[in-house]
């Protein structure tokens, strides 16, 4: 089959200096009979030589096409494209039409320029326009009238700030963050036990502020708060203050930005900041766990908007803390952990690890009650500065933790009801006994916060923690 | 076309906005009855006002200074917090 009896499409657009600098090919492949279809990407009146211009303003047909560069001309047998060449290479030209010459007067080669349909953020509006993308959630038309962040206060999907709205295309560029297919279940969420599918969590992260590259993380902690093990029903119903915090460690807080330094556990940052509230929003919208509703908790925490850091690993004498709970160095993880408030712990003066630790062990004696033991976990974020005063000493975190524990025992008989003219206490029967603060592995440290400042903190933890309800639970992050 | 965003609920509910919950009862309720400031408003809400009087109600009186306008936000707020539920009357 001759090439004058093949089909061609040429996609052109007119800011285009090499799609203008061919103009004399249009005419000449015309003259010479070629069966040709231009579409121009932004002035149908271009190229003026042609006898007829197809207008691609909507740029569909280069989306159909799959044109990066104009300009493209494509070869098509039988509707199907056998062929095709961008740019202006007159001998890739020659060989695609099956001439001897064209256009003699051009300069051999040009490049090409960008096709509009892959300007940035258009191939996401393109393939939701003209795509096969579909989703399982239900459309909510928002009238006219309406203010769409009002709407969505409105049909109370809110935690009380502002939410981004999930637009499908919003939530398209979501899903791109992940490589999981939209339809999976991620697990069911309480207190309506309801599946949540990667969809449903993509959208919840939408409106929290994530960027695309946070999903895994959300999908990663939602995992892990839908385990058994980290109780997310009862943790919701609790009329104690806490939440679910979640500390990242891994290559992963690198890549995406989090804050592990300077105000970790403070506002300022967008992964830190969002993460958190995308977990606290599917439990709100998927699960339909609210305030009022089933979260029964007395006074809640700040938290509860978001609660989420990295460890500064890279400047720790330590191990982090998701090696320590048995993950590979370069694994990238979430811990979460059923966290109150942070409580502050200044020490400006121990420069030995025995004398900080005597501070740490008062200061965490009174997590719930200072007559109250084996009731919450603890986490203990130890400042850079305070760091460094186990790192002068060569002292390991076990090192530390075996300190602390021996520390924090407590005879029985000081904790009893009416000691100190306080009514509560532990029961009768731990009277002759000796009793630690923390449950064993109750009490866990990781390193965080800015180089001044000698203060670190303390986050205790729901009351009900261990078998009898929440531990802490590590999931890795995975694409 | 009108904006279109994505359910991010497990959808247990209808896409549109609920009402409030309804009164369960009226005995012991407090009802305001908003005068949007049209004629004849007032006979009609004298009546109503009969109405629910006889059910029990408690009834608090409120207007807006004119039908052209849409109610001051000091009296949205000053309804919201004193009643159960507010009748506003068109008349004319």
């Amino acid at each position: 089959m001759a090439a004058v009896d093949d089909h061609y499409v040429m996609v052109l657009k007119r800011e285009c200096p090499t799609c203008t600098l061919i103009e004399p090919v249009v005419t000449e492949l015309e003259e010479a009979g070629f069966s040709l279809q231009i579409w121009t990407q932004d002035d149908p009146g271009f190229p003026r030589s042609a006898s007829q211009v197809g207008d691609d303003r909507s740029l569909e047909q280069s989306y159909r096409l799959a044109i990066e560069t104009v300009p493209t001309l494509i070869r098509f047998r039988d509707e199907t494209e056998v062929d095709r060449t961008v740019g202006w290479d007159r001998s890739d030209w020659l060989r695609l039409l099956e001439l001897e010459s064209l256009a003699g007067e051009l300069p051999a080669f040009r490049p090409g320029c960008g096709s509009k349909s892959v300007d940035p953020g258009m191939p996401e509006k393109l393939a939701l326009k003209f795509g096969d993308v579909t989703f399982q959630s239900r459309q909510v038309e928002i009238a006219e009238q309406e203010d769409v962040v009002e709407a969505c206060y409105d049909r109370g999907w809110s935690d009380g700030l502002p939410l981004v709205p999930p637009t499908e295309l919003r939530v398209m560029k979501m899903l791109a963050g992940s490589k999981r297919d939209p339809a999976d279940i991620i697990g069911t969420v309480p207190p309506d036990l309801q599946p949540c599918t990667v969809e449903k969590a993509a959208i919840n992260a939408v409106m929290a502020g994530c960027k695309p590259e946070y999903l895994p993380v959300v999908i990663a902690a939602l995992e892990a708060a839908l385990t058994d093990t980290f109780c997310m029903h009862g943790l919701l119903a609790t009329t104690w203050f806490s939440g679910p915090m979640i500390i990242v460690n891994g290559p992963i807080a690198g890549a995406i930005g989090m804050n592990a330094g300077g105000n970790a556990l403070g506002q300022g940052n967008r992964a830190n900041a969002t993460i958190g509230r995308a977990l606290q929003l599917i439990i709100r919208n998927v699960g339909g766990g609210k305030p009022g509703g089933v979260d029964r908790s007395t006074l809640g925490n700040p938290g509860k908007y978001s609660f989420c850091f990295a460890e500064d690993e890279e400047n720790s004498c330590w191990e982090s803390l998701s090696v320590e709970r048995g993950f590979a160095p370069d694994a990238s993880t979430v811990t979460l952990f059923a966290a109150d408030g942070v409580q502050g712990v200044v020490d400006q003066k121990s420069r030995d690890p025995e004398s900080l630790c005597r501070s740490f062990a008062l200061s965490l004696a009174v997590v719930g009650h200072a007559k109250l033991c084996m009731m919450s976990d603890v986490f203990l974020v130890v400042s850079p500065e305070h760091e460094r005063v186990f790192r002068n000493a060569n002292w390991s975190k076990a090192q530390v933790k075996a300190c602390l524990a021996e520390l924090m025992q407590r005879p029985g008989s000081e904790l009893m009801p009416g000691v100190g003219g306080i009514a509560e206490g532990m029961p009768e029967f731990v009277k002759d006994m000796t009793l630690s603060k923390f449950k064993p592995d109750g009490l866990n440290i990781v390193r965080a916060g800015g180089t001044a400042g000698l203060f670190s903190a303390i986050i205790g933890g729901w009351l009900a923690s261990g078998d009898f309800g929440s531990s802490p639970v590590t999931r890795e992050v995975l694409a | 076309m009108n904006e279109v965003v994505l359910d991010p609920t497990a959808q247990l509910n209808s896409a549109a906005r609920s009402l409030l919950p309804r009164l369960s009862a009226l005995e012991g309720a407090t009802i305001g009855l908003l005068d949007i400031n049209k004629p004849r408003g007032d006979v009609l809400l004298d009546r109503i006002e009969a109405l629910f009087v006889e059910r029990g109600a408690n009834i608090k009186r409120y207007s807006k200074p004119t039908m052209t306008r849409v109610a001051p936000v000091a009296v949205l707020q000053q309804i919201a917090t004193e009643c159960d539920a507010v009748v506003e009357a068109l008349a004319d």
